[in-house]
């Protein structure tokens, strides 16, 4: 018994884990680019478009500021157009990836921010490419602070993949509720808790070395 | 005629800059010469740096031609202009490092941008981080340097495409005057073996002093005088040149004598005066005149005297004791001489005894 509850928490586990993994890489692979594109189109950047600042900046927000329980049945039409089904593992993906995308482009778009305006200055005065500038100065200078932002943003994922296992996605979620809460059973329920608790502390742990790593701003 | 042509390095020519109705630069002209390190020396908000980036068009001018090396920038396409701007280095006063890379790399930069190979790019910046005095610091990161020896990297970066011409944005305005003397020997010794054009900007008269050839000054976006360095503290023409070279010498009263300076005269005190030379009016015995043509007993209290570029400059200033007719004809007779002269108050006999 208590082998085959061993045995479910660990599948959990994995499905937990690939569906954070799967839907982080997307939003990021996603969020990257179109968090440098918020950056700058912004009105007085290396290429100001302010309409479509504003216009990518509206989405954002408003993908933003959707409860994410809302945003997966309101993306089911298209997870069941990309997975062939709105329920299961792989089909929360779509609106794990669908939650992240805006924040990590925000993230990046803020980092990006705080890279000082002389550098910029500077890669011009060397007779840099707007795309020279992003690539060798822009992202680079910025990286440590976009590790810290998508370290959040996995641990957010996190907590949203329980959500999405709830309603039929499996992972640590699905478990929890199936046998800590409809069975009464509270040591399941405690083993996700620690579980959950486990896995956050190790992306926040690696992510901060991560961070530490690529940042020379502070003396170690 | 070609050859000097040749010459000019730098043509500004009828530029201005405005910023939705405030005019920052107003109908500038300037050359500056090859080899030559030409400084533009004006207060806080005058347009300096609205100037500078004038040259390598990070500013975009709203009239007026700008020519360096011959080629006029204005009409360059977005390409060549980056390709014009690779032959014009330029520093700044916060150094502008990247902080994610070494100092080896930081240099290594703008050779990125030309898409040269890891050797070139070696064979390029190794003299360079000879040159700069930093061969002991290649692998270090920027927040592990000194404010001298950042700006040494942002040197050494800036000369890294073999420019031409250098501009500098107040370079040496965050580092303390010791290392600010160090690199403006940098920066004469770069013009001396590189042959390199420099243009700079500069808050400060002593930046000036210490090594440009030529200055011109900016006041409310307006270059209001230039001149050749030695010249322009010999003859300064403007009330704004005066008061920067007035500015850059000790002006006040050593602070045991300043503290008992009274505004009126009163019974047993003696003025104090502050006397200003430039140019001819230095080299006059004025010292020995005031004693023996006016019969006054001088007491000095503060004295210096520079030479730039084979010419003197000074401020002298001085408790005189004397008939009161003879210290106003001695005043009239000093101005007279082209010395400027300001009763700065009036000391007691009991702190400048005249025995
Ligand atoms: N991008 C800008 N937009 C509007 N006004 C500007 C801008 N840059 C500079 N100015 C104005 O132009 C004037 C000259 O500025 P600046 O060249 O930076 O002076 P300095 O470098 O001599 O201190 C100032 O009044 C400043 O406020
Ligand atoms: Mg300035």
């Amino acid at each position: 018994m208590s082998q085959m509850i061993l045995f479910l928490l660990l599948n959990a586990t994995l499905q937990t884990i690939y569906m954070v993994v799967a839907a982080s890489f997307i939003a990021v692979c996603l969020g990257l680019p179109l968090g440098v594109i918020l950056y700058i189109t912004r009105r007085g950047n290396l290429l100001a478009q302010p309409l479509v600042h504003h216009l990518l900046a509206a989405i954002v927000n408003v993908t933003r500021s959707i409860p994410f329980i809302i945003l997966m049945i309101a993306v089911i039409p298209i997870t069941r157009f990309l997975v062939g089904s709105s329920i299961g593992t792989a089909a929360a993906i779509v609106p794990l990836s669908f939650a992240a995308l805006p924040f990590v482009a925000r993230i990046v778009d803020n980092a990006l921010l705080e890279v000082d305006t002389g550098l910029i200055e500077a890669a011009e005065a060397m007779g840099a490419t707007s795309w020279q500038t992003i690539i060798h100065v822009l992202l680079p200078e910025a990286f440590a602070n976009i590790v810290n932002g998508i370290t959040l943003t996995i641990i957010n994922l996190i907590g949203y993949s329980a959500m999405a296992g709830a309603v039929g996605g499996g992972g640590l979620g699905d478990m929890a509720v199936r046998y800590g809460y409809q069975r009464f059973n509270s040591s399941v329920m405690l083993m996700t808790i620690v579980m959950m608790v486990i896995l956050v502390q190790a992306i926040q742990f690696f992510g901060d070395k991560i961070a530490k790593r690529v940042s020379h701003n502070k003396l170690s | 005629m070609q050859k000097q042509h040749e010459e000019t390095m730098i043509a500004l020519t009828g530029l201005s800059k405005q910023y939705d109705g405030l005019t920052a630069l107003d109908s500038i002209h300037l050359q500056v010469k090859k080899a030559e390190i030409f400084g533009i020396i004006g207060k806080s908000g005058a347009g300096k740096s609205t100037l500078i980036r004038c040259v390598n068009l990070l500013e975009k001018p709203s009239q007026g031609t700008v020519i360096v090396n011959q080629q006029s920038l204005t009409t360059l396409s977005r390409h060549a202009l980056r390709a014009a701007r690779r032959k014009m280095g330029m520093i700044f006063q916060h150094f502008n490092l990247l902080s994610c890379r070494t100092v080896y790399d930081n240099i290594a930069l703008p050779l990125e941008f030309c898409n040269m190979s890891k050797k070139a790019i070696a064979h390029a910046i190794n003299p360079l981080i000879e040159l700069t005095g930093l061969s002991d610091k290649k692998s270090n990161y920027p927040n592990e340097l000194s404010g001298g020896q950042k700006q040494r990297v942002a040197i050494a970066r800036a000369l890294a495409c073999k420019p031409t011409v250098l501009l500098s944005d107040e370079a040496t305005s965050a580092l303390d005057p010791e290392t600010t003397h160090l690199i403006l020997q940098l920066l004469k010794n770069i013009r001396d073996t590189l042959n390199l054009t420099i243009l700079l900007i500069t808050h400060e008269m002593s930046v000036i002093k210490a090594c440009c050839d030529k200055v011109g000054i900016l006041d409310k976006g307006k270059l209001v005088e230039q001149n050749e360095v030695g010249e322009f503290f010999a003859h300064p023409n403007t009330p704004i040149a005066k008061n920067f070279i007035v500015s850059s010498l000790p002006q006040t009263l050593p602070a045991a004598i300043a503290d008992h300076v009274l505004v009126d005269e009163r019974l047993n005190t003696h003025p104090v005066l502050r006397l200003w030379f430039f140019g001819d009016a230095a080299t006059q015995p004025i010292v020995g005149q005031l004693i023996n043509q006016f019969k006054l007993r001088i007491n000095i209290l503060q004295a210096q005297v520079e030479s730039i570029k084979k010419h003197i400059m000074g401020i002298l200033i001085v408790a005189v004791d004397g008939d009161k007719t003879q210290v106003t004809a001695s005043i009239a007779y000093l101005k007279q001489l082209g010395i400027q002269v300001e009763v700065l108050g009036y000391v007691p006999n009991d702190i400048i005894p005249f025995a």
